[in-house]
């Protein structure tokens, strides 16, 4: 089967755009199409992660989902994609169940793994929250899968990819960024890999020093539960559960978080999770790999300093 | 303005959830449908201040049997001017979305709004599909939304940060949190929701392109292992050494 990745490449090369071209390479022969001013030795490095070929659009330096989706559909055509594959980050949402629409193919939201193919083309995603997977058959014959981040980990081939620049007719935008607010510097937290998060228990927004600081030595990104968002103790990009981001880190350390089951639903993707709350009914040790029943100001400060000491062994 | 809003039920958060007929139906035995959060707190209640400010009709839209009439209704009572039901199983989104455009397109409306996903399947495909099949922009994920004239100022989540944007009816949106403020049906609007029109159409001629063939649910969870609140030493062997995550 022949492959389309698209990817956005602004400044460097995401772990969300490696992790999409190796799952894009494990179904076939994979050409990867991007847009903006990435210098080309970025772009060649998708190689290494299975790419032969990297279509740039250099005409266009803003995501819009109208001229992405030209992008998208004139590679596609170009590279005669059976299956085009993009990350389910924000700009993802926007853009891929737009080019399954052009495209009439079927779209598979939320995927978390290769598809089997032995019998027809099904899928493994994400449903219900995190709750339960679904298998989804794609009866059409061109197909488009939405991969969530942290669902493979991205290989290394040693290859190296052509570059090439890639500009069909676009049409225009109907969409006019007037600003762009940047959430500032750190890890970001829907393809982090690790996540420190709290809650309600750390009491205000001052004590959020011993949060950051394991984010820091871990270098990690920060999160919280609803309630600290809604009172505006911390951003609400950071806020994690049902009405808010659902990730799924390998490693997500919760503090001073009950853990209700809209928590759970933002968090329940995640491989191990930490636990460390004063009351030891609190439902989310019962989502656990390991709790602490203590208090957060205790507990963090003894944490960040066995995690430093860790950190140190390891250099 | 005119305005349409696609409405979608939804199993209600804390429902347990569970599969039946060899696991390939949602086990809907025990659980209380809502209309879904995203389409009904944000997409719904913005689409009635804005026709509240500015005089205009909200249209709802679902795609769905008469099992889906209860949650429609509550949207109505909600304060939308009329509904419309687009008599079919909602199953796959091409489908869906093409319902939706089909309807759009014969009836002309200056903006399209969609919550951001529905919370049971979490596809986030409806909005950004109907906005392809009616050729118009598609601003997804707003938090935040003014109108002056033909013209809309959005908030959105884009990757590392948000962005905000400046787009001319007609459009299509999906709707996050910070659109607007959950309402609570009162007495009033309930009583005059059962007089409200709710029309039933039949569905168009489209193809469905994916089906699920079987759901699963994810391994349980080996029981959690405590570690003494003095001994962080210990947790963080176990997350180098057993977990293999640091």
């Amino acid at each position: 089967m022949s492959v389309l990745v698209f990817v956005e490449t602004k400044g460097k090369i995401s772990k969300a755009a490696k992790e999409a071209v190796t799952y894009g390479s494990k179904i076939g022969a994979t050409t990867v199409v991007t847009f903006g001013d990435a210098d080309a030795s970025a772009l060649a490095s998708l190689g290494d992660n299975g790419a032969s070929k990297v279509l740039v659009c250099r005409n266009l330096n803003e995501g819009n989902d109208q001229q992405l989706t030209k992008l998208v559909a004139a590679a596609a055509s170009e590279c005669g994609a059976d299956v085009v594959v993009v990350s389910q980050d924000q700009l993802g949402k926007a853009v891929a169940p737009r080019v399954a629409a052009k495209l009439e193919a079927g779209h598979v939201s939320g995927a978390i793994d290769v598809p089997e193919t032995s019998n027809g083309f099904v899928v493994k995603t994400n449903v219900f929250s995190g709750k339960a997977f679904a298998h989804v058959s794609v009866s059409s014959s061109k197909k488009v899968i939405s991969l969530l981040p942290n669902s493979i980990s991205p290989e290394s081939t040693g290859g190296s990819a052509e570059v090439a620049d890639f500009n069909p007719e676009l049409g225009s935008a109907g969409i006019t960024v007037k600003e762009m607010k940047a959430q500032g510097e750190g890890v970001l937290l829907p393809e982090a890999e690790l996540v420190v998060s709290a809650g309600r228990g750390l009491k205000g927004p001052e004590n959020w020093g011993m949060v950051e600081e394991m984010a820091g030595i871990l270098g990690a990104a920060t999160a919280c539960s609803r309630p600290v968002a809604d009172i505006g103790w911390r951003p609400h990009h950071e806020h994690v559960g049902q009405t808010g981001l659902a990730i799924r880190p390998n490693l997500y350390i919760a503090a001073g978080i009950s853990g209700a089951i809209q928590h759970l639903a933002g968090v329940n993707g995640s491989k191990t999770i930490v636990v460390i709350n004063t009351d030891s009914e609190a439902p989310f040790f019962k989502a656990a790999d390991y709790g602490i029943v203590g208090d957060a100001f205790e507990v963090l400060p003894k944490l960040n300093e066995a995690l430093k000491a860790f950190k140190a062994s390891q250099n | 303005m005119k305005l349409l809003v696609c409405i979608s039920k939804a199993p209600d958060t804390t429902s347990k959830i569970a599969f039946t007929d060899g696991d390939t139906k949602f086990d809907e035995n025990g659980v209380q449908y809502i209309v879904n959060p995203y389409d009904e707190w944000y997409a719904l209640v913005r689409a009635l201040e804005l026709t509240e400010a500015n005089g205009g009709t909200v249209t709802t839209i679902t795609v769905g049997t008469a099992a889906d009439d209860p949650t429609i209704r509550k949207a109505l009572a909600i304060g939308a001017t009329e509904a419309v039901r687009v008599d079919a199983e909602a199953k796959d989104p091409y489908f869906v979305a093409k319902q939706i455009a089909e309807y759009a397109k014969a009836n002309g409306f200056d903006m399209v709004l969609t919550g951001k996903e529905t919370i049971n399947y979490n596809g986030a495909q409806i909005g950004s599909m109907v906005a392809e099949m009616l050729d118009q922009p598609f601003v997804s994920l707003a938090q935040k939304m003014e109108v002056a004239g033909n013209v809309a100022t959005l908030e959105r989540d884009v990757p590392g940060g948000v962005e905000i944007v400046e787009v001319n009816t007609p459009f299509v949106l999906s709707a996050s949190k910070g659109m607007a403020e959950q309402r609570i049906p009162n007495m009033r609007g309930i009583m005059a929701a059962r007089t409200k029109p709710l029309n039933v159409i039949p569905a168009a001629d489209v193809a469905e392109l994916t089906s699920v063939v079987s759901y699963s649910m994810p391994p349980s969870k080996a029981a959690c292992k405590y570690i003494d609140a003095d001994n962080m030493t210990e947790l963080v062997e176990l997350l180098h050494n057993e977990a293999k995550v640091i």
